[in-house]
């Protein structure tokens, strides 16, 4: 297999060059080992398909979600604004991410701030790649196994995307099932918000619980995600009910990679 | 003609008080923020007449939305009948628009079924509150006046309904027996369901007359206090639906807003020599402490709950348990808003009662249990928004108070280190490209 070669926009610009599209790893993506996985697929996939990409690397810093959602606007737009220059120094036009929450705050509250460009999420760019004929994707392993998608927040009720995500795994021959609450019904993971970086307030339930058990209860071999934060919280709902070793927790880009045989 | 002048007092009285009570909650509204909301008013119109007119958020509940359908039906189309029913009060005429003809005894006859399906529609409302007794109308926040106020509705139009019905079918009777005042040479309107009731009606048409001039005025009068009684009720919605939708957040559900006055001091921060732009006096506070730190439009949503609970019953939080209601948060809202405005009312407008929405309403720990997943603002028929309201009093405890929970407190310390909501050195953010799979 090709060896992963992933060049930073810093790299690039002293070749003289510039990536179709810059990859937005993210936090969770670059430090968390769950979602290390998903950002290694993510980036193998862009090198499969020919897609000239390149990363921020050490330029790289937090969005400021966590920050906003928390309410502290001071950070978020210090973290925007610092961010803004970087990419306009970059001159970047096209972002995509694998995390809806950077997705969401790049998109649609960079833009005020200084910051305007075309933001996709993984989800979407695999879909205009398939559609493009650039990436072509057949069901291999998960030919006829019983998935189901669980909709991150701040992809489909934050920004109307809930046919990308679908579409692109169904591309994999499945058998597709979906839960009661999905797309603009969909059930948070219980992370938004900031409540990613703090234990929940006290009820009765923990909320990635209530969804793990609202999934299982369908009998899924795999519950597909597309969020960083959806990974860890479903994660540890499966394994409350000690059901990780029949049922998967996956990335979208994971079982694309996978399928194509390039994970 | 004592009738009449009786009418036209009662009319003038009913009106007045209830413009009365619309200025004051337009007083209260504007104690808002302002924000301009005159941007695309062709999408505002659209979604406008999507979601208010034409109840397209109802559909999520089909029962519900079935039976909402007839009450909002019948309760326009059966108020054109209040227009005919002034005209003959105030001029001593009776039934003033029959010279419409086979329109009008269309009319009549589409009010009837309407009238009767009105009647079904508040009995089956009323079983769902009260035998059935839906988790949504039972949970913490519907203590004795949210239940009774939506009781007291249907129970009214119930009477209103029935006075309608039976004011017909004495009217029908005494149109049959040619009573004076009643006749008019023909039987005007029709009377598909009040002819029913017909065998139950006493014989003697002075006892016909009396019954047909009770409802009569039973029904305006009765119609008369609840347009006065609205303004006061969760049943406020039947008005402000319309101005409420107009005015939705027409941006992405996930876009949050970026505050102007931070943004003007963060440039600063980030750029020393950058010259401040020329503001009006600083905010008084960042973020939401209590109802005069929230926009115009929060505080509007306030007043166009109807307090269905299909925000809350979404909610993940309210779901498992946690102490967060986002209908809570939309009736604390008005509740001091409508305090406040009494204050102003009492005391002037500078009167301090040392309450405040957040704490004395809303707590610490209602707000850190949103997971701002926006389910609350997608369930909400009449799209309300009471995530904002939640993120502007974060605002205010973060950057005002700096009493975020202590994790949370850790996280922002680590943005501002590190770049990063973990512990981890920028350097690092290359790993993932060394590991090995």
């Amino acid at each position: 297999m090709e060896k992963l070669v992933v060049p930073t926009m810093a790299d690039m610009m002293a070749k003289g060059e510039k990536p179709e599209v810059l990859f937005w790893v993210g936090c969770a993506g670059s430090f968390d080992d769950r979602a290390k996985k998903v950002t290694k697929a993510v980036a193998k996939i862009l090198q499969h398909s020919g897609v000239s990409f390149a990363v921020l690397g050490m330029e790289e810093s937090c969005t400021g979600d966590p920050a906003k959602r928390a309410g502290h606007e001071f950070l978020f737009q210090m973290q925007a604004m610092s961010n803004v220059m970087v990419l306009n120094g970059y001159e970047v036009t096209k972002i995509v991410t694998a995390c809806p929450h950077c997705f969401n705050t790049i998109k649609n509250e960079y833009p005020s701030l200084g910051g305007n460009y075309e933001v996709v999420h993984h989800s979407q760019l695999l879909q205009q790649l398939i559609d493009a004929g650039r990436l072509k994707v057949e069901g291999g392993s998960f030919k006829g196994k019983k998935i189901t998608f669980h909709d991150p927040c701040y992809l489909g009720r934050a920004n109307g995307e809930y046919e990308a995500p679908r579409s692109v795994i169904q591309k994999l021959d499945i058998y597709f099932t979906e839960m009661k609450r999905s797309r603009a019904n969909g059930l948070c993971c219980g992370a938004g918000g900031a409540q990613m970086f703090k234990e929940p307030e006290n009820g009765n339930k923990d909320i990635n619980i209530e969804r793990a058990e609202e999934a299982l209860a369908l009998n899924p071999e795999i519950i597909a995600v597309g969020c960083p934060f959806c990974m860890t919280m479903l994660s540890d709902g499966v394994k409350n009910f000690n059901k990780e070793h029949e049922v998967q927790v996956k990335d979208i880009a994971e079982m694309i990679a996978e399928a194509i045989d390039i994970n | 003609m004592i009738a009449n002048i009786l009418f036209v007092l009662l009319l003038i009285a009913g009106v007045g008080l209830f413009t009365k009570k619309i200025r004051s909650v337009i007083r209260n509204i504007k104690l808002g923020q302002d924000l301009n909301l005159s941007d695309r008013p062709m999408e505002r119109l659209q979604t406008m007449i999507r979601v208010a007119l034409g109840q397209s958020k109802m559909g999520s509940r089909p029962v519900a939305a079935f039976f909402h359908v007839i009450l909002y039906v019948g309760f326009i189309i059966i108020n054109i009948e209040v227009i005919e029913i002034i005209i003959d009060g105030v001029f001593g005429t009776h039934r003033v628009l029959s010279f419409l003809g086979g329109f009008y005894n269309f009319l009549i006859g589409s009010f009837e079924y309407l009238a009767f399906l009105v009647l079904i529609a508040c009995f089956v409302f009323l079983s769902r509150r009260n035998i059935l007794k839906l988790k949504r109308f039972h949970m913490k926040e519907m203590t004795k006046w949210p239940k009774s106020d939506a009781n007291i509705i249907l129970i009214t139009e119930i009477f209103l309904m029935s006075a309608f019905l039976i004011m017909n079918a004495c009217d029908f009777q005494l149109q049959t027996l040619q009573a004076e005042h009643y006749f008019k040479g023909e039987i005007v309107g029709a009377f598909p369901i009040s002819s029913a009731l017909i065998s139950f009606l006493p014989s003697e048409v002075s006892t016909l007359e009396f019954i047909e001039r009770f409802c009569w005025w039973f029904h305006i009068i009765g119609i008369l206090a609840f347009l006065n009684y609205v303004p006061y009720s969760k049943h406020f919605h039947i008005m402000l639906a319309f101005p409420n939708t107009y005015y939705s957040k027409l941006t992405p559900k996930g876009q949050f807003t970026n505050m102007e006055s931070v943004t003007n001091e963060v440039k600063l921060m980030l750029d020393p020599s950058a010259t401040p732009p020329p503001t009006d006096a600083p905010p008084a506070r960042f973020g939401a402490k209590d109802v005069q730190d929230l926009t115009w439009k929060q505080l509007m949503d306030s007043y166009s709950c109807t307090e269905c609970g299909r925000c809350t019953s979404a909610c993940p939080a309210n779901i498992t348990g946690k102490l967060l209601s986002p209908r809570k948060i939309m009736m604390d809202t008005r509740d001091r808003l409508e305090e406040v405005g009494k204050n102003i009312d009492q005391h002037g407008a500078d009167f301090n009662d040392s309450k405040s929405l957040l704490g004395n309403y809303i707590t610490e720990e209602e707000l850190w249990a949103c997971t701002s997943c926006n389910a609350c603002t997608e369930a909400c028929p009449v799209n309300i928004d009471p995530l904002s309201i939640i993120i502007d009093m974060r605002r205010y405890l973060v950057m005002e108070q700096s009493t975020a929970p202590a994790e949370l407190q850790g996280m922002f310390a680590k943005i501002e280190n590190n770049g990063a909501p973990w512990q981890f050195p920028a350097s690092d953010r290359m790993n993932w490209t060394k590991d090995e799979n």
